[in-house]
């Protein structure tokens, strides 16, 4: 790690990439990127895709969600005017104005966009396709993806690029599958665990710097969720300040918002109780919080200069929809400005500060869905400034009475790391920024 | 656990009794089902001891494995056991009835009939599905050869097994199973395994209420458990003596009757707790679904049966494309289940109102002749706004379908606190003016959810020869060896 620690951030993830674009060049079927949060990975994929454009090949792009094929587009087209995209989509997809650009073409059929350098769509729309091979293929999100959708669109390429973090969530499935377990082809393990198992001679990159989470995040995150393959951040503490326009009021919010500001992280806790998931009292003060984040003005100062904490720089995030439409409902007028949805739909977003409701708050056991230490590390990996977390006091003592208790199945690999673990080095951390609710 | 499902265990624990947790029963019932209840020797894997079966409950039939430990004579048992079941399944199928030309152009039919065998918990499907496991890849000739049935109940079972993965499927039922998905009891998961105390909840004898009737299922004396596992006090005072006994004996008739008798005594109070649970969900009226989903059993019984013969494969281990297909296969059952049971039952359907995913109420205003003319051509898109007093938690743009007529779907425009706006978009009929009826009139009374079935179609998958590189390439191509049935346990 000393190494890590002194180099240049810049120049050791400038190191990492040009070692995955040589790699490219190579004779490996496939290359795997490790990116933890914010490290580059949108960046790596327009390069890559620059690159392999460059030299000449056909490249598909697969993505997962309407939206990040939207934002991959937005992207690529940005940086590279020159190159002939096509954007694939299914039958009423209504493509957004940032998509409409002179090099770009959104097509339904893949014939239409035959002559186009890259051809981009998400991996639900590959899967429908029969025909049709393209010699490079880029997967971006492929932890995401689950391997029974690899299996569907290996058939469309020749070689690929895997990029994902590991950390985020896994794939899952509403049905039973014990009969799959330990089997390396297990349809609901991710893409590249699969791939992985299959090919482990594949190399494997990892971008070593996060630059979306500041100095006082990027240690916890990667102490609890990373724990052997660390990363840092690409900024040094005292880079990025929060400042707020209106002193606070010395009220428990504004204490929890200043705790926030000073050292990026608070624990706003909530008396202990056993709730409902929509539990009243925790949506209300997620809210709350959120709103007086706002009313209070927020500057945000980083590298990037100083700007404002907007609505549009603030998100609430949480574990279940019901929640979230639940916050978004006590949110009021604001609840459509600022951004609130679940872990899922979390993922790969980026913001300026936000606030969770805790996926343990209030629960009275602490099920394999709550645990899941991807839940949390989306959660907890999406700021660049501060998080804010509400919860019920109790769940170190609720995880000290759910000790993960999953069976070991032969064949199966260990996963790290391991969510009840992962949920107690966040609550040791978050203790230490504890602001209690007002009686 | 939902809050439904737990308000129904608290009432549950106050009242000293079970409460429903369904309106409807969801699922199937055949007329004669094969009842088995299978005990398995402690400390082995898949070795029978015993089975007590049959589909008239005054005439159980009981097959015992006097020494277990002995393979010749698991075998036997198998053939004995294969006999009943194949002539259960044969019994069951009724006759084809015919269903017209497919689009392959061949005529294709479905028995209006299928074997149904039911156990007494889960641990006795999962006993039968290893039961089939071992005796599937058995030889008929050659060293160790079994009886040609022998292998044909392994086929069979493995079948019955793997169907039960199916959501909503009811060839191979567990009783507790069934019998939880329509009560809640007052105690946890774990104990609600034990048939007699689950039934101790639900129909507690005279004079006994919920939580006495379930301590006293828990004395193995008056409730022998009800397998696959047995007593481990009956096996060290009573089994192994007189297997021992009837080793010694070499065999003697005298001994296997005093076996048989103490096999018996263990079988037969849980013979009589599985048929009671059995009228208990008799008692139910099916939901409307049902025999939907007794159909696609049939179906699936037709195309096994007639592809029996040739020998349809049922590898140990899935491959590739074959985990991934029935993996979506799996999950579209999932789907179609849980919505048509929240639309058979309000019971279900409540637990959705309740999270917010689906709402009631009545129509307070209506414009069944609405046209949308923004686009090219002229849609018809009625508007009803539904008064309804639940948490509504649907977000403008969702996709909603009628419980009482799915094929009804909309859209959410806007909702606010009591009120929701929904676009109709199909279930209309193919004029610009709706059918009579089709839309909800003001005054009735609808239910929206967005549980709906079928949200995603079926899915293209690789044939298993093109299996991509990523998942390891084509399979070997499978030769049949003598080391098939090998097991490490076996």
């Amino acid at each position: 790690m000393t190494l890590l620690d002194t180099a240049d951030p810049s120049a050791a993830a400038a190191a990492v990439v040009d070692a995955v674009l040589a790699d490219l060049d190579g004779t490996h079927r496939g290359v795997v990127v490790d990116s933890p949060p914010g490290a580059g990975k949108s960046t790596l994929v327009v390069r890559a895709t620059g690159h392999l454009a460059a030299a000449g090949e056909r490249l598909m792009i697969v993505a997962q969600t309407n939206e990040q094929v939207d934002d991959l587009v937005e992207r690529i087209a940005g940086e590279h005017p020159d190159l002939p995209l096509g954007r694939l989509s299914a039958a009423g997809y209504l493509a957004p104005d940032r998509v409409r650009r002179p090099s770009v073409r959104v097509a339904q059929k893949a014939d239409d966009l035959a002559d186009r350098a890259v051809v981009i769509a998400t991996a639900a729309k590959w899967a429908t396709l029969s025909e049709g091979s393209w010699p490079w293929a880029i997967v971006d999100e492929a932890y995401q993806m689950r391997s029974d959708m690899l299996l569907r669109i290996a058939g469309r390429f020749e070689r690929a690029l895997f990029v994902g973090d590991p950390g985020q969530l896994d794939p899952f499935s509403t049905v039973e599958m014990e009969r799959w377990a330990g089997l390396a082809w297990d349809p609901t393990r991710s893409a590249v665990s699969v791939l992985l198992a299959h090919n482990p001679e594949l190399p494997v990159h990892r971008l070593p710097v996060s630059w979306r989470l500041p100095a006082s995040a990027a240690p916890v995150v990667s102490r609890a969720f990373y724990p052997f393959t660390g990363f840092r951040s690409g900024t040094g503490p005292g880079d990025r300040r929060l400042e707020f326009g209106e002193p606070g009021t010395g009220s428990a919010h504004d204490r929890a918002l200043d705790e926030a500001a000073r050292s990026g992280w608070a624990l706003y806790e909530l008396p202990a109780r056993h709730t409902p998931r929509t539990d009243a009292a925790a949506v209300a003060a997620t809210a709350a919080l959120a709103a007086r984040l706002l009313a209070r003005g927020a500057t945000a100062r980083s590298e990037a200069g100083a700007r404002p904490v907007g609505a549009d720089r603030i998100a609430v995030g949480a574990a279940h929809r019901d929640q979230v439409t639940a916050i978004r409902a006590a949110l009021g007028p604001l609840g459509s400005q600022i951004t609130v949805d679940t872990a899922n739909r979390l993922q790969g977003r980026e913001y300026d500060v936000t606030v969770v409701l805790h996926p343990l708050s209030g629960r009275r056991d602490a099920t394999a869905f709550h645990l899941e230490s991807g839940r949390l590390c989306v959660l907890a990996s999406r700021h660049r400034h501060a998080c804010l977390v509400v919860a019920r006091a109790g769940i170190a003592e609720l995880l000290d009475a759910h000790p993960s208790a999953d069976p070991v199945r032969l064949g199966e690999p260990v996963k790290f790391p391991d969510g009840w673990e992962a949920n107690q080095s966040v609550l040791a951390h978050l203790a230490e920024h504890r602001v209690a609710a007002d009686a | 656990m939902s809050v439904l499902s737990a308000l129904a265990r608290l009432e549950a624990v106050d009242a000293g009794r079970a409460r429903p947790l369904a309106t409807v029963r969801h699922c199937h019932l055949a007329d004669a089902p094969l009842l088995m209840v299978p005990l398995r020797l402690a400390g082995e894997a898949a070795a029978p001891l015993a089975v007590l079966l049959g589909t008239d409950r005054a005439d159980p039939a009981l097959l015992v494995v006097p020494q277990p430990r002995n393979r010749d004579l698991r075998f036997a048992f198998a053939a004995e056991l294969a006999k009943v079941v194949l002539e259960h399944v044969e019994a069951s199928r009724g006759a084809a009835e015919p269903l017209g030309p497919g689009r392959d152009g061949e005529e294709r039919v479905r028995y209006t009939g299928a074997p149904q065998i039911l156990v007494p918990n889960g641990g006795g499907a999962a006993f039968l599905r290893l039961l089939g496991r071992s005796t599937r890849f058995r030889r008929t000739e050659g060293p160790h050869a079994v009886e040609a049935a022998v292998p044909a109940l392994g086929r069979w079972l493995t079948w019955f097994a793997e169907r039960r993965d199916r959501p909503g499927s009811s060839l191979l039922l567990a009783l507790t199973d069934a019998l939880r998905l329509h009560w809640a009891t007052g105690q946890s998961a774990l104990e609600d395994a034990n048939l007699a105390a689950l039934l101790g909840w639900i129909d507690p004898p005279a004079g006994l209420d919920g939580p006495a009737a379930a301590a006293r299922a828990e004395d193995p004396l008056r409730c022998p458990p009800a397998g696959p596992a047995t007593d481990p006090t009956f096996d060290n005072e009573v089994l192994a003596p007189a297997i021992a006994a009837w080793d010694a004996s070499g065999g003697d008739p005298r001994a296997e009757a005093r076996l048989r008798a103490a096999l018996e005594s263990q079988l037969v109070p849980t013979w009589d707790a599985a048929w009671h649970a059995v009228d208990l969900l008799r008692a139910l009226p099916p939901g409307a679904s049902v025999a939907d989903r007794w159909e696609r059993d049939r179906d699936a019984f037709t195309l096994f049966h007639a592809g029996f013969a040739e020998g349809v494969p049922q590898a140990r281990r899935d491959s590739a494309v074959a985990a991934a297909r029935r993996l979506h296969r799996l999950e579209r059952a999932q789907e179609e289940y849980d919505a048509r049971r929240a639309f058979d039952d309000p019971l279900v359907m409540a637990e959705y109102r309740l999270t917010g995913q689906a709402f009631a109420g009545t129509v307070a205003e209506s414009d069944p002749t609405r046209l949308d003319e923004s686009g090219k051509r002229p849609k018809l898109r009625p508007r009803v706004r539904i008064a309804t007093p639940d948490p509504v938690r649907l977000e403008p743009g969702a996709t909603v379908c009628s419980a009482d007529r799915p094929a009804l779907k909309g859209r959410i425009v806007e909702s606010g606190a009591g009120d929701v706006l929904v676009e109709l978009t199909g279930g209309l009929g193919r004029k610009l003016v709706p059918e009579p009826g089709a839309v909800p009139a003001e005054g009735d009374r609808v239910c929206f959810t967005s549980v709906v079935p079928g949200s995603f179609g079926p899915a293209r998958f690789p044939e298993s020869a093109d299996t991509p590189w990523t998942h390891g390439g084509p399979p070997a191509e499978y030769v049949p060896t003598d080391s098939d049935a090998a097991e490490e346990w076996s």
